[in-house]
């Protein structure tokens, strides 16, 4: 029996799969309509999904579904890219994210990313995460040891390099470097962490590292997951939307996803049969 | 989503397709093995046929070697394939199936233990009538809550819940004559005791095939439905609430 209530919204061209009815109160990020095309080729097709705020949202589809091209719309990457064109809405907390006054810079500390491969920065540990708060300016010293503590802390790998601060970073495991770039992105007080498959470098130890984190970062923030590796999405998210050929399948309760999924696509994907 | 019966052979793995195929075909042979275990044991005690019950009562141990085996199979397929969706619901409605058949296996032996001691007394049995009725009746429960199974008819399980309430009344008036021919004859009391346990067992097999059904419907529409009033169930309630 699914406890939650389901409505189906009608999408412009075709009918979509079941959407979970996420208030817009309760919603993060509210993403309407969004169609994006990388030279003229969709990518993402009319899009409308509300996700919400402090559960842990994944993404799932095969590879070229969109679910990476959503993520980075989500904080503004593709705006570079001169050969990608769209249309629709992003709101980050009801402010449209493309709106002129919103400054990129600003919405990239508010909606942080995180990548599949480590990427921490040629400096020591306490450099990386200090990074982005000297950038800002105008914090004592004694201020940046404190919130460079208190991310190492939130990303659980505090006590793992308390000692050695000043070492570089490149001399951590890659389970670290991956805890040490999320405890970056958390220096910065960010609302919002996307994660862009975290874990997928990882062995399986650090891999569950990862996924603990971002259970423990969910009382603080609103986390956007996405990933291949179906039990992952299974074991640490809330809700689960399944993206196909550019279009949004299905999107409700993980659980439900995951015992009972509505649609016949969607069940084929998470249990490995062929379309 | 609804599934069929040849949902579970799409995967992209064939050994995965084997592997559930493998887990249905061990469920329809233990439940075939039941069945007739509860066929053997009726037969004997109408029949009078001790070495027919003695059968049927050694035969419980091969009832729980394959339940035994059949778990064991799903511990495997769920360490291993981490199934979701409705293979998970396959994997989990054959473990409590299985649970259900074997219980239906000990009534077997039950019913067989209880024939023994009537046929070793050598009196009048009484009561035969509805021992024959009921276990006419709750074999075609078991048989088709099995077709149910193999062929993923929610239709057909339905049907079954249906009719373990009918069962449930049977028994009820069943009972009823057989305390008469007790306050008839003191003498009875024994053997209709022994038939009333029999009577009670073939009831169980009923309630244990009303549970075979209810796992059809929760593997089919992933609606769970046990503890629910048969009388709100209906395909037209399933579908709105699967």
């Amino acid at each position: 029996m699914s406890v939650q209530p389901f409505q189906t919204m009608p999408v412009s061209r075709r009918p979509a799969g079941p959407i979970i009815d996420v208030s817009p109160e309760a919603s993060s990020l509210e993403i309407e309509n969004l169609t994006l095309a990388y030279a003229g080729k969709p990518a993402l097709r009319e899009l409308t999904l509300r996700i919400p705020r402090q559960r842990v949202t994944a993404f799932i589809g095969p590879s070229g579904c969109g679910k990476s091209t959503l993520l980075r719309a989500l904080n503004r990457l593709h705006d570079l890219n001169e050969a990608v064109s769209w249309r629709g809405s992003i709101r980050l907390e009801g402010q449209d994210i493309h709106a002129p006054e919103v400054a990129v810079d600003e919405l990239r500390r508010r909606v942080g990313m995180v990548f599949q491969a480590p990427n921490p920065f040629p400096m020591s540990i306490y450099e990386n995460v200090a990074f982005g708060l000297r950038l800002r300016g105008g914090l004592s010293r004694r201020r940046l040891d404190d919130i460079v503590e208190w991310a190492l802390n939130a990303a659980a790998l505090w006590d793992e390099v308390k000692d050695r601060l000043r070492a570089s970073a490149w001399s951590l495991s890659g389970g670290q470097q991956q805890r040490l770039v999320i405890a970056r992105t958390l220096a910065v007080r960010p609302e919002v962490l996307l994660l862009d498959e975290p874990a997928s470098a990882l062995d399986p130890i650090s891999t569950l590292k990862i996924e603990e984190l971002i259970r423990s970062l969910k009382s603080q923030l609103t986390l956007v997951l996405v990933t291949h590796n179906m039990q992952q999405a299974a074991r640490v998210s809330d809700y689960t939307a399944f993206l196909h050929e550019g279009e949004l399948v299905e999107y409700g309760p993980t659980d439900d996803v995951f015992t009972n999924p509505r649609l016949a696509r969607t069940e084929n994907y998470i249990t490995g049969r062929m379309a | 989503m609804d599934i069929t019966s040849d949902t579970h052979s799409q995967h992209i793995s064939r050994q995965f397709n084997q592997e559930l195929e493998e887990l249905k075909t061990q469920l329809m042979t233990m439940g075939g093995l039941v069945e007739q275990q509860i066929q053997e044991a009726v037969k004997a005690l109408i029949d009078g046929d001790s070495r027919l019950a003695e059968k049927v009562r050694d035969n419980d141990r091969a009832v729980n070697e394959m339940q035994l085996t059949i778990d064991d199979e799903c511990t495997r397929v769920l360490a291993r394939r981490q199934p979701a969706a409705s293979d998970l619901r396959l994997v989990l409605a054959v473990i409590r199936a299985t649970a259900d058949l074997e219980r239906i296996g000990d009534e077997a032996s039950k019913i067989a233990r209880n024939a023994l001691s009537l046929i070793e007394n050598g009196t009048q049995v009484r009561g035969l009538v509805e021992v024959r009725h009921i276990s006419e009746h709750v074999r075609k429960m078991l048989r088709d809550a099995l077709t149910a199974f193999a062929r993923f008819d929610t239709e057909l399980a339905l049907q079954v819940v249906h009719e373990d309430e009918s069962v449930d009344d049977e028994y009820g008036s069943a009972m009823r004559s057989l305390m008469t021919f007790m306050m008839e004859d003191s003498r009875a009391i024994g053997p209709v005791l022994s038939v009333m346990w029999i009577l009670r067992a073939l009831e169980r097999v009923g309630d244990h095939a009303d549970n075979l059904a209810e796992y059809v419907i929760y593997l089919v529409k992933g609606l769970d439905i046990r503890h629910m009033d048969p009388d709100e169930l209906d395909e037209n309630t399933l579908s709105r609430k699967g």
